[in-house]
């Protein structure tokens, strides 16, 4: 299903989609605030865009010296391909240490490579330990939000999961208490634990390092009670330096929710004693994306969701309106390089406000990769035909000024005079939950032949 | 071809041109009161400072405040641990029922209330996010303005590998936006200046 049909289907509900807009602007307004707190916001923008830039100027020279300085610590360090590849990887370890009970913090790669139901094939227990992923993955779902990820959902229904999979009382609804619930739900699945498996948010190529930010600590609970710790990272995580970290660290939690820094920002350099740690290094599609000169600045992108909470299309369209594991403007630029077809969709659903790029920490041109992203979709997929001919007959139609004045002369007419059923059926689209204008009068070209020469031609 | 030598490879023949790396400046601020900074940002994260001039006491101090604390383990000289030993942990999951932990933390940040805590002063990594309540002991003289003199401070990164920015207690906002003090990790944070 494309986005706008699957959010025809969301916004049927108003008032849910009204709270889901209100929820994520709240969000958005947090993230203004302590924004311009920091004089130097912007110039921390631009220190953050060059870095990134020059990690993929330079990117295969980091990630061998990430590698060279993990291994001095003691790390495993792995590289995948794919994803079949990571995941591969993932069971192997696991099943070298006999290890059948997995607690994974937030890692929206392990997502996308689909790893939850891979190893639960292989008869893994997997549990996520994020609040808001552990709920979604109890409803059997995935996450609507790259850092909320169950923004989607309300107090009473995360109630009504709870009550069914972790025994809270019925018709409980109260935040509090369903954390409680959460609380002493996962600390049970910490302690028993065979392996933990935690995302990576920056990788240090100067030291070898990883850095994990949590707001609930769910990630070193994991991390340090379990035998084996794995991190799953894309290439594009690596910075240069641990300097680099006060640029990024300064920004990641203002821009995504509005706090000054997460609760946690944990530096994992060696493992512990007694303790195997293993690095996997993913590329599954990235090193295409690093070709694409258009393109690549995806690839600087640092999982905020300022984008998604801005953008007007997503907060009323909810994340499941998105088929990619990534919603949003910045799922709908990096998604067409992974299946041009099955997502052609998404680069559309979008006014080209230009509001995601406006809030990207490290100055992704998110709408103008959205804008190319739309031409090389009309170009080399079957959009379809009656849109075709309708952009013909409108490049006729302005190459032909006569034609085109005819045309708005009797447009005004018509609308002001056409009966509803005529000027609202199936056939304008653009009709469908909206009303057309009120016609002026006259043309603007009219109005001025008619006007220039009152004020001696100085209009 | 092995999957490194081809994603190396890949990524030699599709990188962009060479990028300069920018130097990062430390923006410092001489127009902060720090002490007055930071307590307003741990505030703001969920958390509570205590003003605590002298060294005696501190003991008292934290079990005023912690008056139900059964198990508590301390790795400051002037507080004593309670009803548990560390040379009776063997295992780190032993840990799952400490009521209070107090640390000492290295510097903290003002301008978003971070305190470090070296992997190197805990006698198991687990500590800080397993207790129900955290307490870190902080010298007023540690605090710096921001983060880029925060990574100053960690030219030398703790000896035994690990090391982590701690901002109030833990929290989460995962259901509808609430935001609920104590997710997974400890239930509070009180930072004891001194």
């Amino acid at each position: 299903m494309t986005h706008s049909e699957k959010a025809t289907r969301y916004i049927k509900d108003e008032a849910r989609v009204d709270w889901h807009d209100k929820a994520l602007w709240f969000v958005r307004q947090k993230r203004d605030i302590q924004t311009k707190k920091v004089p130097e916001w912007e110039t921390l923008r631009e220190l953050a865009s060059q870095i990134k830039a020059n990690v993929l100027s330079e990117l295969d020279t980091y990630l061998t010296q990430f590698e060279e300085n993990a291994i001095k610590n003691g790390v495993t360090v792995h590289w995948a391909k794919d994803a079949q590849e990571h995941n591969d990887i993932i069971l192997r370890i696991l099943n070298g240490k006999n290890a059948k009970k997995l607690v994974k913090s937030k890692s929206m790669l392990t997502e996308e490579c689909h790893l939850n139901s891979f190893l639960e094939k292989n008869g893994i227990e997997v549990v996520d330990t994020d609040l808001g992923e552990r709920i979604v993955q109890l409803r059997h779902e995935t996450p609507s939000h790259i850092v909320l990820p169950a923004i989607h959902l309300k107090k009473e229904d995360v109630g009504e999961t709870f009550h069914t999979h972790l025994g809270s009382e019925k018709g409980a609804k109260d935040p509090q208490y369903l954390t409680g619930v959460a609380r002493e739900h996962l600390r049970e699945k910490f302690l028993s634990a065979d392996a933990a498996l935690t995302g990576v948010n920056f990788a240090i190529a100067e030291t070898g390092g990883i850095t994990v930010c949590t707001n609930e600590g769910n990630a070193d609970l994991g991390a340090h009670l379990a035998p084996v710790h794995i991190a799953s990272m894309g290439i594009e995580k690596i910075i240069p330096r641990q300097s680099d970290l006060g640029v990024f660290l300064r920004m990641l939690a203002r821009n995504a929710t509005g706090q000054a820094i997460t609760t946690y920002s944990s530096h994992f350099l060696k493992p512990n004693n007694g303790q195997e740690m293993h690095f996997v290094i993913v590329d599954n599609g990235r090193t295409e994306q690093l070709g694409r000169v258009d393109f690549r600045k995806s690839l600087y992108c640092i999982r905020c969701g300022a984008c998604l909470n801005t953008c007007p299309v997503y907060r009323r369209s909810g994340g499941h309106s998105y088929s990619f594991t990534i919603p949003g403007p910045i799922g709908s630029i990096l998604s067409p390089g992974v299946d041009l077809k099955k997502y052609a969709s998404m680069a559309f659903a979008s006014t080209l406000c230009g509001s995601c790029s406006d809030v990207c920490p490290v100055k992704i041109d998110i709408h103008h990769q959205l804008y190319k992203w739309r031409q090389i979709i009309v170009n080399e997929s079957n959009s379809s035909f009656s849109k075709k001919q309708i952009m013909k007959a409108m490049g006729f139609l302005f190459s032909h000024p006569g034609l085109y004045r005819f045309a708005g002369k009797t447009g005004r007419k018509l609308v002001s005079s056409l009966p509803g059923f005529v000027l609202y059926n199936g056939l304008n689209t653009w009709g469908n939950g909206r009303e057309l204008p009120q016609p002026p009068a006259q043309s603007f070209r009219e109005w001025y032949l008619e006007n220039k020469h009152k004020t001696g031609n100085k209009l | 071809m092995s999957s490194r030598a081809l994603i190396l490879e890949r990524i030699k023949h599709r990188k962009p041109t060479i990028c300069s790396l920018p130097t990062i400046p430390l923006f410092e601020r001489t127009d902060i009161d720090l002490n007055t900074h930071f307590k307003e940002m741990l505030q703001f994260a969920g958390g509570q400072t205590v003003d605590f001039p002298v060294s005696d006491g501190m003991s008292d101090l934290i079990n005023g405040i912690f008056p139900e604390a059964n198990k508590i383990l301390s790795n400051i000289e002037s507080v004593k641990s309670k009803n548990v030993d560390f040379k009776s942990i063997s295992d780190a999951h032993q840990l799952y029922d400490i009521d209070l932990v107090v640390l000492k933390g290295e510097f903290g940040v003002a301008e978003n209330a971070a305190i470090w805590i070296s992997g190197d002063t805990l006698f198991s990594r687990v500590l800080p996010f397993i207790t129900q309540h955290l307490v870190i002991v902080l010298d007023k003289k540690q605090l710096v303005w921001n983060m880029h003199q925060a990574y100053q401070n960690l030219n030398i990164f703790p000896e035994n590998g690990f090391g982590v920015f701690i901002s109030g207690p833990s929290k989460t906002a995962d259901i509808e936006q609430s935001l609920v003090i104590g997710a997974h990790g400890s239930k509070s944070l009180t930072v004891v200046l001194i």
